[in-house]
């Protein structure tokens, strides 16, 4: 068995249903990330003393999650259905393959160690 | 053991009327319960005869009988001590307010307007001037400010305080002492050149705004201050110069010359690296926020304590302080609202100090209304120069320094010659003693000029005076920090620190 990373980026307002989703699937260890960023998401304007700025790189969220192979459309699923709201700016998944994983604890390698 | 409880009665009636007294009455107790002894039994009443005799004999007038004429001088002594005790309760606690202006006013005001890597310079640069310029009144501002001398500076009579002692000049304030007046003054002159520091916020050597702020407050503000407040002052409304300008609490003084000199030095210095394009928002609203609350409450002690006394001239100029400080968070806000939809919090607090600005001058002369006109107006004026005039000119007038002092005490000051009244502060009297006409409204037209040339001198002294300590300083040892360190942020290449350690881990 092979092992899997999703990394998704989502809205901000999302990360406790995706998290609330993930868990009920049975998936419990995670990375969470605060990052910057946009994809076709226009920014907004600020307005210090008459000075306008531009903020285009928009907060988000970014989840990291390594699987074994069998889980991973599950977990997208429940991902995607959780991070949804059909407008623009709601986020991207990513999925990459895993050469190994090591528990620091006690050395375990490969699934066992995830 | 009668007598020794009736003495020790007495001492507890009259205990803490002499230094010190309070602890020798405890004593006096304690040894009371050993009484037995004969020797103690004696010690404690001696004592406390001659502790409690001289308490008597401080306290009242002597038993011999006094004439009515003696009652009532000593009864007009004790109502000038009453008077002098309020007016100099009132004084120090202004004191105190116009040096929390400062800090810790100022310094989160500005703080907060600049990114994060400039945070603790910027608030260093107001804290330096609360050391530093102390220092520098005391050696001689005070006397080159308040001394007598000529229409323009004071003599060195005060030279390191000299002759700056508890007993009042009633030239300046009759009931307070003249070390009171000295030190309420003091803090005036450390918040003035603290105000310029907004014109060369991000990119100004610390070593160089020391030596340009010192030479400023020496060479533009001490004489400014002494023509307009000081003894035979060229301006001096109330000292009979030669063109009375009337300025209750600074508006020339401090703000006009402070503001134009930041113009001056912005200019001169040149913007930013990477202004206007790089992006530079306030990096804590929240930080300015709490700064311009600091410095509203304090202003009261700027405005009020400049009646100089606790009574009704005081509670005037304390009302129109607050009146002008709303009508312009009104008029700012109310500008903005309608020009970009929303009114912002940093405009609000923007507004309010440009009012506090504007009605600086005129907060003695004026009333409650004419107050909430002044404000309203310097509100929505300061608002139109900081947006529109600042990006016409292009100058990096980094935290408008200019455009909220420098142009709300202009207009301050002249408004202040269009509505002072003489109801208020009657401060030109003809040879019988009576009032005459204060303000244009009121129909004393010429005052209005009298403003305007204190203006354009304000404006001539600050331009002149800046160009040429710039010009000084910068040969001597330049002024700006060179663009790697601007890049890096003041706080670590000129301080070696970093504002907030909030990143790094346990």
């Amino acid at each position: 068995m092979t092992m899997t990373k999703i990394e998704a980026i989502i809205q901000t307002s999302k990360l406790e249903a995706v998290k609330e989703a993930l868990h009920e699937i049975g998936v419990e260890g995670m990375t969470v990330l605060e990052v910057r960023g946009h994809g076709r998401q226009k920014g907004h304007t600020e307005v210090y003393r008459g000075r306008e700025y531009t903020v285009d790189l928009i907060p988000k969220i970014k989840i990291e999650i390594v699987l074994a192979d069998d889980i991973v459309e599950r977990s997208v699923q429940a991902i995607v259905t959780a991070a949804r709201t059909g407008k623009i700016g709601d986020g991207k998944i990513f999925i990459t393959h895993v050469d190994d994983a090591i528990r620091i604890r006690n050395d375990e390698r490969g699934e066992s160690a995830l | 053991m009668a007598v020794i409880e009736k003495l020790n009665e007495a001492v507890y009636a009259s205990e803490g009327k002499l230094f010190g007294f309070q602890s020798v009455s405890r004593y006096g107790a304690e040894l009371n319960l050993m009484a037995k002894h004969p020797i103690r039994l004696l010690t404690v009443p001696l004592l406390v005869l001659i502790l409690s005799s001289s308490v008597l004999f401080a306290q009242t007038a002597p038993a011999s009988a006094s004439s009515p004429e003696q009652r009532i001088a000593a009864l007009e002594q004790q109502a000038a001590d009453a008077k002098s005790s309020a007016d100099n309760a009132w004084m120090l606690v202004s004191s105190a307010l116009v040096l929390m202006m400062t800090g810790p006013g100022l310094a989160l005001f500005y703080g907060g307007l600049v990114r994060k890597k400039n945070v603790l310079a910027t608030m260093m640069q107001s804290f330096a001037m609360m050391a530093v310029i102390t220092v520098v009144w005391a050696v001689v501002g005070f006397s080159i400010a308040f001394g007598a001398g000529n229409s323009f500076f004071g003599g060195l009579h005060h030279l390191f305080l000299n002759r700056v002692g508890l007993f009042p000049d009633p030239d300046y304030a009759a009931t307070i002492p003249l070390q009171t007046f000295m030190v309420y003054q003091l803090m005036f002159a450390i918040i003035t050149p603290a105000l310029i520091t907004g014109a060369f916020a991000e990119r100004m050597k610390f070593s160089a705004m020391l030596l340009f702020l010192i030479l400023w407050s020496l060479l533009v503000y001490d004489p400014m201050a002494h023509m307009v407040w000081g003894k035979g002052g060229l301006l001096n409304a109330s000292l009979g110069g030669r063109f009375p300008t009337l300025d209750f609490a600074g508006g020339t003084v401090v703000h006009v010359s402070s503001g134009v000199s930041a113009l001056v030095c912005a200019l001169y210095l040149g913007k930013r690296v990477g202004y206007p394009k790089l992006p530079m928002p306030p990096h804590s609203v929240v930080l300015s926020f709490i700064g311009a609350c600091l410095l509203w409450v304090g202003w009261f002690g700027f405005n009020a304590g400049s009646a100089l006394a606790s009574g009704g001239l005081a509670t005037s100029a304390f009302v129109a302080t607050h009146f002008g400080a709303a009508a312009a968070v009104v008029g700012w806000s109310l500008a903005e609202w309608l020009r970009n939809g929303k009114p912002s919090a940093l405009g609000a607090i923007s507004g309010c100090v440009a009012g506090l600005v504007a009605i600086t001058p005129a907060a003695g002369f004026v009333g409650p209304r004419a107050a909430l006109v002044i404000g309203f107006v310097a509100g929505a004026f300061c608002y139109w120069m900081v947006t529109k005039v600042k990006s016409l000119f292009g100058y990096d007038d980094s935290l408008d320094a200019f455009g909220v002092h420098g142009a709300g005490g202009t207009i301050g000051a002249l408004l202040t010659g269009v509505f002072a009244k003489s109801v208020i502060n009657p401060i030109f009297k003809d040879a019988s003693g009576k009032a005459l006409p204060s303000g244009v409204l009121e129909g004393n037209a010429h005052q209005l000029l009298n403003q305007a040339v204190g203006v354009v001198i304000a404006w001539v002294l600050a331009i002149v005076g800046t160009l040429v300590i710039l010009k000084v300083v910068d040969l001597l040892i330049g002024l700006r920090v060179s663009e790697e360190q601007e890049t890096q942020g003041l706080d670590l290449s000129q301080h070696g620190e970093e504002g907030y350690y909030w990143d790094t881990p346990a």
